[in-house]
């Protein structure tokens, strides 16, 4: 495919992997923050290429590990309910709660079914007038300007039979959260290109001035991450701590203004919980008013519902850079993608699916 | 679910604000896109999709850049040698 296979070419791979050795003087630890670079990065092997002062830690920037019990409960919760028709990404389906998952429900008769699109959700909304069509709206600024335009279009529809239950999350909000963090060793990020795309990138400048940290935009192929990795390493190496954008091709300084234009229209900044991490300040999106009366928390009277986290995954310290996977003592044995006890092992983009796909050692 | 992809615009078929839809050809595999963010972008056109929604437009020109960028610090370490 144009604008895909081209960026896995191995030579050049080589290329910028050669030239990393070339430059390297001191061990450096970087963060990739999203999940679709993590996968990339275990399916082709890119950290096996780098010079072993090279670290590579894996981010928080994968939606469904991220998105807390609570929420996953309470979507359980209203999924159960008769006369609703719940919809998700296909990636929450398994994503474990407190006691089972959506797709036990669904098996166990209730209404779940796998959108691709949010828009899909409202179609099926004015199609079953008679039900209450809730979608999942989870993710990072990637998906905001999708599940920003279903809520306007339900409203703009009137349709009182729609709603959504939200767990955004921002990115750069975690960014934060990980340097302020005592554990934390990260010398540098590589942001993720797609939600650069939406944001832009000019949110960053004061997180890698006020932390001293290079951060390079990257993108999700082989090159564009070993790409990436080069322009960290040589701002590191000559001590330099900027904002710099290694996936022109498709991200823009002011990023897309159409699509922030709508995500401020039907969202505002709120505070959100983290799956493993915790609740972090200013880190997440919430509906704003007219929009708020699509709240499914709200509609189904599930605002005031906590729940605890327990249990013995860690994926809270792996999202965070602080531990690998294989350092979880349920990795492999009692956790794996067919029983998985942590969201990191459910998705693709998680690191210990990641990591259990394609490093079975 | 994060994992953006690209493809190209085959056509657009409605030029709706909010409703503007084109399909989009993903190697071959063609599917109906939502293109209202990025109204610029014709027939033939680049764009990088996520669930449904073109979420920006591949610029051709800087497409290159990376490989550019590698030949450029190449030079340079055959002068320097
Ligand atoms: S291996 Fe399983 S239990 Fe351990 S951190 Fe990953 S998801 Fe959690």
């Amino acid at each position: 495919m144009k604008f895909l296979d081209e960026y896995r070419n191995a030579e050049a791979a080589q290329g910028y992997a050669e030239a990393i050795h070339r430059i390297v003087t001191r061990p450096w630890t970087i963060m990739e923050t999203c999940g679709g670079q993590t996968h990339a990065i275990i399916r082709f092997g890119v950290d096996e290429l780098l010079p072993p002062q090279v670290t590579l830690l894996h981010g928080p920037g994968c939606p469904v590990c991220v998105t807390p019990v609570e929420l996953i409960d309470k979507a359980i919760a209203i999924a159960r309910r008769p006369n609703v028709l719940f919809t998700s990404f296909g990636d929450m389906l398994r994503v474990p709660g407190t006691e089972t998952d959506l797709l036990s429900v669904k098996a166990q008769g209730g209404d779940v079914r796998m959108v691709y699109s949010p828009l899909d959700a409202v179609t099926l909304a004015r199609e079953n007038p008679d039900k209450q069509v809730v979608f999942f709206a989870v993710g990072f600024e990637t998906t905001a300007p999708a599940n920003a335009m279903a809520v306007y279009q339900a409203h703009q529809q009137g349709l009182s039979n729609f709603s959504v239950l939200v767990s955004h999350v921002l990115v750069p909000p975690a960014l934060t959260a990980i340097l302020e963090s005592p554990d934390c060793h990260v010398s540098g990020f590589l942001a993720a290109g797609h939600v650069c795309s939406v944001m832009g990138y000019t949110e960053y400048e004061p997180i890698a001035q006020r932390y001293q940290v290079p951060i390079v935009v990257t993108g999700f192929e082989p090159v564009d991450i070993l790409h990436g990795i080069y322009l960290c390493v040589k701002q590191l190496e000559e001590g330099r701590a900027e904002v710099e954008n290694g996936y022109a091709r498709a991200v823009k300084t002011e990023g897309n203004t159409h699509a922030q234009n709508l995500i401020r229209e039907v969202f505002h900044i709120v505070p959100r919980k983290w799956r493993g991490i915790g609740e972090i300040p200013q880190s997440g999106l919430g509906l704003r008013p007219p929009y708020d009366r699509y709240d499914a928390e709200q509609r189904f009277g599930l605002a005031d519902w906590h729940v605890d986290e327990a249990g013995e995954c860690i994926s809270g310290l792996v999202l965070q850079g602080i531990k690998k996977p294989h350092e979880c003592p349920a990795y492999g044995s009692r956790c794996t993608p067919e029983h998985p006890l942590g969201a990191t092992m459910v998705s693709s983009e998680g690191a210990c699916a990641a990591y259990y796909r394609y490093r079975r050692t | 679910m994060c994992l953006g992809i690209p493809g190209q615009i085959l056509n657009v078929r409605d030029e709706g604000l909010f409703t503007r839809t084109g399909q989009v050809s993903f190697g071959g595999i063609v599917k109906q896109i939502n293109l209202s963010y990025t109204p610029e972008a014709e027939a033939g056109d680049y764009v990088i999709v996520h669930v449904g929604f073109a979420i920006t437009m591949i610029d051709a020109q800087e497409a290159r850049r990376v490989f550019e960028y590698l030949e450029q610090i190449n030079e340079l370490e055959d002068i320097q040698s």
